[in-house]
């Protein structure tokens, strides 16, 4: 650990000696940036900054949440970095600490909902993706029971289960999703038995919110589908990748940058979506109908113009009580604190 | 439950009790030479980089087990050095050898995380997978599955028929007639942690190249701990930690499997169940049998008379 630390301190002197003039924005991520994945994909938008004119990214990963996170978001504030992103929910309370101590560095930290004069939030609207991967994944099902192995119950998650349904229940009526909670955002061999469990129980469509692949492996092996998350990820499981929810950070930090160089830049709450393309999916796998196809490519302009919000009503819980009457669609604030599924959906939210 | 829904638990138990069966096994031999070893843990999480890295680099898995067993080797060699010639306290080394695998496993694995290497797949033996239950659960596994049951057998007949076996029994129950005998304690010590560090290695590159083909940090997530658990459940006898491991690789594929067949209990409820399962069988084989079968020279250094 030490020895990665004087790495780490080695390459920002040498960033910070060797480009002064120019505009340094910092990015801390949770996990290795590898090839696939929820770091890989913020590391996808950093290689998009920095090939903008006058400006150099450096970043550190496999940040662990809080202390060491507090010292490298510190770090990262006294060599003078300009723009500082902190990509993981737990990276919320050290990035405020810092920003109190440096106001005239820039820090936006990612899926949290705490704000500072020098500090924004920002996520995307996943969930429109995710609707769109149900969609999918409800027309390609034949046992009519999807698989999805999620990680932790929280309203994020919830919100991204919650619209898969949706989304497969517009293409199929009768498609119910089943979920299994592994209470961990990366352990490959945990996420794999969890999806074969779902394998078993009859599902022919494997979705995750986890961070590793392993659950498309499982699916590929049992001869089934499945569906991506975070990158594309059909190199690890070519002949069951329908498609997948992915991440597009390049537009978002690309304009945070340009806003903060024009001296326009705000500490907002940023909650951005299809429409501005920081969420997308993946290309279709060969094994996709043309008609799938037009009619989720359909969808998605319709959400991409903001004509379909994905969580209009009518919309009824597990229970079949009325959650969102007809016509009326849930707010931000009722979407950024969801805890309930809806109908269709079959699992505890413990 | 219906047979139906019965089977792919087994065949799950099967898989996800292999790589403790592995490590349990290494744990056992190195146990009845007199060595405790708390490394398990981190010999695993090397041998599974190790295994990862070898097979990343060669495409070859087979070349991957070989690496695995090397460094699990190494880890445990290196523990039965500082033991038997340091005389080092055998409790606080096996927790430093750990510490220091699991931190040197996470920095040189790093650059390999969310990368897939080649490894081995399910390969169903002709002819035996037909056989009703036994078939689907114990003949449609990977090769590593296979070998493993070879290991109660190979491993009680090494111990009790071999002479290099009964030796090693003798490091572990009494170093100072096994010494008045004229063999090297030290010798025979370092041998049973060669040999059971080769397995504990392949237990842990079992994770990275049969259940999943990935490298992740932190891969074994504690199950080099229920080994040195399952050990004493075994009464350090192979056989029976045959019957541990699956039991409680069944356990945590079933709670899994609650989950996906929509039961309403709380899922924070099912992930306990293994580590209940490690406490109730820790406490019911020590109040039973008092460490019964445990080696009388267990975590005991003897002087170097040389």
């Amino acid at each position: 650990m030490r020895a990665r630390w004087m790495m780490v301190l080695a390459m920002l002197l040498w960033t910070t000696g060797a480009w002064a003039k120019d505009f340094q924005v910092g990015f801390v991520y949770v996990s290795p940036v590898g090839d696939a994945g929820y770091s890989y994909a913020h590391d996808q938008g950093r290689k998009a900054v920095e090939a903008m004119e006058g400006v150099t990214t450096s970043f550190v990963e496999s940040v662990p949440e809080g202390q060491d996170a507090e010292r490298v978001i510190t770090t990262m504030a006294r060599k003078g970095y300009d723009m500082i992103f902190s990509t993981s929910f737990g990276y919320m309370d050290p990035t405020l600490k810092v920003a109190k101590q440096f106001p005239d560095v820039k820090f936006l930290h990612c899926s949290g909902y705490k704000t500072a004069p020098n500090m924004a939030n920002y996520f995307g609207r996943m969930y429109q993706a995710r609707y769109l991967t149900g969609m999918v994944a409800g027309a390609m099902t034949k046992s009519n029971l999807l698989g999805y192995v999620a990680a932790f119950p929280i309203p994020e998650v919830i919100r991204g289960i919650n619209a898969f349904a949706l989304g497969a229940q517009a293409m199929n009526p009768k498609a119910e999703v089943r979920v299994v909670w592994t209470k961990t955002w990366y352990d490959p061999a945990r996420e794999k038995e969890a999806a074969k469990s779902l394998l078993d129980a009859g599902c022919d469509v494997i979705a995750q919110h986890q961070d590793s692949p392993a659950p498309q492996e499982a699916a590929q092996e049992r001869g089934v589908y499945s569906v991506g998350y975070n990158s594309d990820m059909a190199k690890f499981a070519p002949k069951a990748h329908l498609t997948a929810a992915v991440w597009n950070w390049a537009p978002f930090y690309t304009e945070m940058v340009r806003q903060a160089q024009a001296g326009t830049w705000k500490a907002d709450s940023y909650w951005w979506g299809m429409d501005k393309g920081v969420v997308d999916i993946a290309p279709f796998g060969p094994m996709v109908p043309e008609e799938v196809r037009a009619k989720v490519q359909a969808a998605k302009e319709a959400i991409g113009k903001g004509e379909n919000p994905v969580f209009v009503g009518p919309i009824a819980d597990q229970k079949g009580v009325e959650r969102v009457p007809a016509g009326k669609a849930l707010s931000d604030a009722e979407l950024l604190s969801m805890n309930w599924f809806v109908r269709g959906v079959v699992g505890t939210l413990e | 439950m219906t047979a139906e829904m019965l089977l792919p638990v087994l065949a799950a138990a099967v898989q996800a009790g292999t790589p403790i069966f592995y490590a349990t096994v290494g744990e056992i031999l190195m146990e009845r030479a007199g060595i405790l070893n708390l490394g398990v843990e981190g010999a695993m999480l090397l041998g599974a980089l190790a295994g990862f890295w070898m097979s990343m680099a060669t495409g070859s898995p087979w070349l991957g087990l070989a690496a695995a067993a090397g460094a699990g080797a190494a880890a445990c060699l290196l523990h039965g050095v500082v033991c038997t010639y340091a005389l080092a306290n055998q409790v606080v080394s096996g927790l430093a050898l750990t510490i220091l695998a699991t931190g040197l496993a996470n920095f040189l694995g790093t650059p390999y995380v969310g990368l897939a290497a080649p490894g081995f797949d399910p390969m169903p033996i002709p002819g035996l997978r037909e056989i009703p239950v036994l078939g689907p659960v114990l003949f449609s596994q990977d090769v590593l599955v296979y070998f493993s049951y070879a290991l109660p057998v190979a491993a009680t007949v090494g111990l009790s028929r071999t002479r290099w076996g009964l030796r090693l029994r003798a490091a572990g129950e009494s170093p100072t007639a096994c010494r008045a005998a004229g063999l090297s304690v030290a010798r025979l010590r370092l041998g049973a942690c060669l040999v059971g560090g080769m397995l504990i290695g392949v237990g842990g590159a079992y994770l990275s190249l049969a259940f999943t083909h990935l490298w992740t940090n932190g891969v074994t997530a504690g199950r080099g701990w229920i080994a040195v658990a399952l050990v004493i459940f075994a009464f350090w006898r192979p056989g029976r930690a045959m019957v541990g491991a699956y039991l409680f690789g069944g356990v945590m594929a079933f709670q899994l499997r609650l989950q996906a067949a929509g039961t309403a209990v709380p899922s924070s409820l099912l992930l306990m169940l293994p580590y209940v399962l490690t406490i109730v069988v820790l406490a019911v084989s020590s109040r039973w049998g008092r460490f019964f079968g445990a080696p009388a020279a267990l975590g005991i250094n003897p002087e170097p008379s040389e």
